[in-house]
């Protein structure tokens, strides 16, 4: 298949030589890829709009390898974009805003950093598809809709944290101890020393976020939003071996 | 794989942007067969380059001394700034000949998922540059790409409330570019057409 046509997310962007950019993409149907965008960054290109971070796009694209063939040491290589056309240019519309735009930085993030190259990933890439349509939206505060979407993708990662049974013994809560390394909500037998005691309204946010109960999560006030994105944050960490970088640079108002 | 010196050369020069592993070689093999004295003219450049060439503790841009040549000319306007990423953006609007103020080099744009935020940029500097009431518009020519939309945006954010106008170029400029890229034409056209951000 030297020609490939699917529908992707651009998570990032890098410049290469002259006027080119390498993108990442997580795609529909086969997972992240990179691939090259040439001549994008000469203002004159057409293209280059559609090739910026948070982009939706229908996109075609030119494989060296043939279909489920890995090239040397796992990895794919660089694909080589030959067309694309818009189903929404999210990150335009979030880049005026900086707030929102710091929160699709995460999103993107963290949707590179649990996907493989080449790995189909068809759930997590409708929850970005999903929380970058609800960023531009605006129906929801966009810390909530990043925070729903980290725990979403941490679920689907299999990494979802208990918030009501102990994460260690199953026993049935509320329990108001909370430890990321035991995993989430701990009772008061299996608490380690060091846990976290979060306040009830925070873990019920966190628990609204996870199953996408909207009207419970607007209703949140600052300080078990503050909480509810620090535990959340904390968790995610924990799982992954390197921290995200974006999510310092999160403008929460 | 070549031998000694040969090989540090053409690791040396992959190392340089845009360049690849075949140019790397294609451009050693050519210093090899070149003239001596032309090969040594390049090497003392280099390394006068990075002796002699500092950064203007005012704006930013390369400068052969502690200051610019554009902020030691008092011919310009002191009362406008334009804000760009890198040094080779103030070489293409000072191509425009459109702009008579002066300059503010960030270093970048904010790009979080790289890692790079608003305090790995010369933005502190730029506030102090504004706090004497002598500048009163802020020209804001980062990148028209999106980490140079959402660097003008928080600029924006942040200076607008001291009362200064900030304004950004034109549209025209098609997203997703570097500003290097643009011809002087439009270039020129986006400062004229330049616009209030608020
Ligand atoms: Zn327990
Ligand atoms: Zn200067």
């Amino acid at each position: 298949m030297p020609l490939y046509r699917d529908e992707a997310v651009v998570l990032r962007v890098h410049k290469l030589g002259e006027a080119d950019r390498i993108v990442t993409l997580l795609t529909r149907r086969h997972g992240r890829v990179r691939a090259v965008g040439k001549g994008v960054r000469r203002t004159t290109s057409r293209f280059g709009a559609r090739l910026e971070p948070g982009s939706h796009i229908d996109v075609q694209l030119h494989t060296r390898l043939a279909e489920g063939q890995q090239g040397p040491g796992g990895q794919r290589g660089l694909d080589l974009v030959t067309q694309t056309e818009s189903l929404g240019a999210y990150g335009a519309q979030l880049a005026t805003d900086y707030t929102r735009w710091t929160a699709v930085s995460a999103i993107c993030e963290t949707a590179e950093r649990l996907t493989e190259e080449g790995e189909p990933a068809l759930r997590l890439f409708l929850l970005l598809v999903g929380a970058l349509r609800a960023l531009v939206e605006g129906t929801h505060p966009s810390g909530l809709v990043l925070d729903a979407f980290l725990i979403r993708a941490m679920s689907n990662a299999g990494w979802e944290p208990a918030l009501t049974e102990c994460a260690k013994c199953s026993a049935p809560g509320p329990h108001t101890a909370f430890n990321v390394a035991a995993g989430g909500a701990v009772c008061e037998n299996c608490r380690p020393t060091g846990s976290a005691r979060p306040q009830r309204d925070s873990v019920d946010l966190m628990a609204a976020l996870l199953h996408g109960d909207w009207a419970r999560a607007d209703g949140s006030d600052d300080t078990s939003r503050r909480e509810a994105s620090g535990l959340v944050a904390a968790h995610l960490q924990w799982h992954l071996e390197r921290g995200l970088r974006s999510l310092p640079f999160v403008d929460r108002v | 794989m070549y031998e000694g010196a040969v090989q540090d050369l053409i690791d040396e020069l992959g190392r340089l942007p845009g360049v690849g592993p075949k140019s790397a070689q294609r451009i050693a093999f050519h210093l090899l067969a070149a003239e001596s004295v032309d090969v040594e003219r390049l090497a003392s450049t280099l390394v006068r380059v990075k002796n002699e060439v500092r950064f203007c503790t005012i704006c930013g841009n390369v400068a052969e001394a502690d200051q610019c040549r554009i902020c030691t000319d008092t011919r310009r306007d002191p009362s406008v700034i334009c804000v760009v990423e890198e040094p080779k953006d103030v070489v293409a609007v000072e191509r425009t000949r459109e702009f008579r103020g002066r300059y503010h080099v960030l270093g970048g744009a904010i790009s979080p998922i790289d890692g790079v935020g608003p305090d790995d940029l010369r933005i502190r500097e730029l506030l102090t540059r504004l706090r004497d009431g002598v500048v009163t518009e802020l020209i804001l020519a980062t990148d028209p790409n999106l980490e140079g939309e959402a660097t003008a945006t928080y600029l924006a954010r942040m200076i607008n409330p001291m009362g200064l106008t900030v304004t950004r170029l034109a549209s025209g400029l098609p997203v997703g570019g570097d500003l290097e890229y643009a011809d002087e034409v439009t270039l020129g056209r986006a400062f004229s057409g330049r616009r209030r951000v608020d």
